[in-house]
């Protein structure tokens, strides 16, 4: 080496301390933006567990219904309730979901139908659930003339059917082509290719899917205001307005009274913990595929 | 059988095709009234008076465009920094945890956040940070104007910081996503000639990777446009137009959350599924473009490949 170059990168060199220094700099700020991110999920779980830990052990809070102010109480109907919606949302969602993502995988590779279909799809996915609940009282509980569990659980179903085709769509394609071969080689039609070859194949990454597609339903609020609103007693009709957490958390937790706020942070604490598990469990059932 | 299994799906297909079309025509179907009423001055006028009946939605899509513009200002030099350490800094075996970490942190409920925004994040705010940036910013011209008013501790300012928190995860997993589709011989070569991690990823991968940056960062604004629960519990619901930051205001998702099932008379409800239709287009048209951006970065990536 001659003596420019070892001037160039010599450490006595003020460009090269600069681009040094400069490098050190933002290396930090983007370990401390990272903190930043974590230190929020952490700050709520945290919170959820403190506020919401003792409510939570209480049994009370599984087998009583939603109380009037200053009465005790649980969330007995708001959990039932929630567990149906999220329940029928979920079988109406998921095979309308599968299906259509199974032809844009398998039939519709080049068409404009699938590509289409591929790209409003991906707009759904992240299109405000309010206005899926605007959608659905226009179409359904403004014609029928009430609220019910049944609109909520198509509400919810419409959030759900975005996710599914998505993954089932990505899952199909990450199928190798061979196996499709191999199948359609041997007479099989194309249908039994697709139900015996390609869905197994791509089973886990399918249910994966729809485990986080039921995640993200099972906290949302705004579809439900307008269309299964809420229910302070015991019902399982599910063509009546029926309780659910969400928006019995949102109710309790915008009231002036204490003993409401406890039974929404339990609510809450409840709803989060579900979510997380699934979405542990989901990455855990993807992990194990490969 | 064959072709009655392709034809069900077709027809499932096309359902999904169809529903965001379904969803426009009954929003506009809802709206009339208020469309014929109003027309477009609905856009910029800033009345809001179930009782008299005068409906402008100035001072919803105001709001909505401020908390997620603070909730941009944010969330994106953050997810920025969050993707550079995930993808370049990162020891391979903490990538995984963070990087679920980071996803888990999408995962929870926007209701949750809207309450913890309210019970734990609002009187913190209200009682240390608020008069703090009263004292230091009240006085400067033009930010001054920002921060005027009593602290309440709710108000537009609150709900674009929740906001924020909101979409990092969104924006953060985008960008790390393209980050990884920058092929290693580029960044190794730019490491070669000596630069460092920061030089890299600045005039390498940023470069590289412009159009599924900025995809992302659309993606995040469309989720933050359209959030409604944890922006209605903050905000604050004054249909009032304010310069001040601190001031309560309302955002579109978060009016109708209060006020539809409590609406009455025929105009009223016309006037809350237009904005529903507003908040709509507005979100579809940032949403398509995130996905046009983040499609073209793909196929510039397919050509090269």
């Amino acid at each position: 080496m001659n003596g420019t170059a070892m001037s160039v990168i010599s450490p006595a060199n003020s460009v090269y301390r600069a681009r040094k220094r400069a490098n050190a700099v933002m290396l930090t700020v983007s370990s401390l933006a990272l903190a930043f991110g974590l230190f929020w999920l952490l700050w709520i779980v945290v919170t959820l567990l403190y506020e919401g830990g003792s409510a939570l052990a209480r049994i009370g809070l599984y087998t009583q219904m939603t109380p009037p102010p200053g009465a005790d109480g649980g969330l007995a109907n708001a959990i039932a309730g929630s567990l149906l919606l999220v329940g029928l949302g979920t079988l109406i969602g998921t095979p309308i979901g599968i299906l259509a993502g199974t032809y844009l995988a398998e039939y519709g590779r080049r068409g404009w139908l699938a590509s289409g279909t591929r790209f409003l799809n991906d707009v759904l996915l992240s299109a405000p659930s309010i206005v899926m609940g605007l959608f659905v009282y226009s179409v359904y509980v403004a014609q029928v003339g009430h609220f019910s569990g049944y609109a909520g659980s198509i509400a919810l179903s419409f959030l759900v059917i975005p996710v599914v085709v998505r993954t089932t769509d990505d899952m199909l394609k990450l199928v190798p082509g061979s196996l499709r071969e191999a199948a359609v080689a041997l007479g099989c039609p194309t249908w039994r290719m697709i139900m015996s070859v390609t869905y197994r194949a791509a089973r886990t990454g399918i249910l994966t899917g729809v485990l986080l597609a039921v995640a993200r339903i099972s906290g949302e609020t705004a579809p439900l205001l307008f269309t299964s609103l809420n229910n302070q007693f015991w019902s399982l009709n599910m063509n009546a307005p029926m309780s659910n957490l969400p928006v019995v958390i949102f109710q309790f937790a915008m009231s002036p009274y204490a003993d409401w706020h406890r039974l929404a942070w339990g609510g809450a604490s409840l709803i989060t913990l579900a979510v997380l598990a699934l979405n542990i469990v989901a990455r855990i059932i993807f992990s194990k595929k490969d | 059988m064959d072709s009655a299994f392709e034809w069900l799906t077709r027809t499932f297909a096309f359902l999904v095709f169809g529903l965001l079309a379904a969803i426009l025509v009954s929003l506009v179907l809802g709206s009339t009234q208020t469309l014929e009423k109003y027309g477009f001055t609905f856009l910029w006028t800033s009345d809001w008076d179930p009782v008299q009946e005068k409906f402008g939605a100035l001072v919803p899509i105001y709001g909505t465009l401020i908390t997620s513009f603070i909730a941009m200002l944010i969330g994106v030099p953050v997810s920025f920094g969050i993707a550079l350490f995930l993808t370049e800094l990162s020891p391979a075996w903490l990538k995984r945890p963070l990087g679920t970490a980071v996803e888990l942190l999408a995962a929870i409920p926007s209701i949750i956040y809207g309450m913890w925004g309210l019970f734990i994040f609002v009187p913190l705010f209200q009682t240390y940070v608020q008069p703090l940036m009263i004292k230091l910013l009240g006085d400067v011209p033009v930010v001054g104007a920002l921060v005027q008013g009593p602290p309440l501790g709710i108000g537009m300012m609150t709900a674009g910081l929740i906001l924020s928190i909101m979409v990092i995860p969104f924006i953060a997993a985008v960008m790390r996503d393209v980050f990884e589709l920058v092929p290693p011989m580029l960044k190794e070569s730019a490491y070669g000639l000596g630069a460092s991690t920061w030089e890299v990823v600045w005039k390498v991968v940023l470069p590289y990777t412009k159009i599924g940056v900025v995809g992302g960062i659309m993606l995040g604004l469309g989720r933050a446009l359209g959030e409604t629960m944890a922006v209605t519990f903050v905000i604050g619901n004054a249909h009032r137009l304010a310069v001040s930051l601190m001031a309560p205001g309302n955002s579109i998702a978060s009016a109708l959350a209060n006020e539809f099932t409590e609406a009455v008379g025929d105009l009223y409800f016309s006037a809350l599924i237009e904005l529903g239709l507003i908040l709509f287009l507005i979100t579809t048209i940032v949403l398509g473009l995130s996905k046009l951006l983040l499609m073209r970065l793909a196929r510039q990536e397919g050509r090269q490949a």
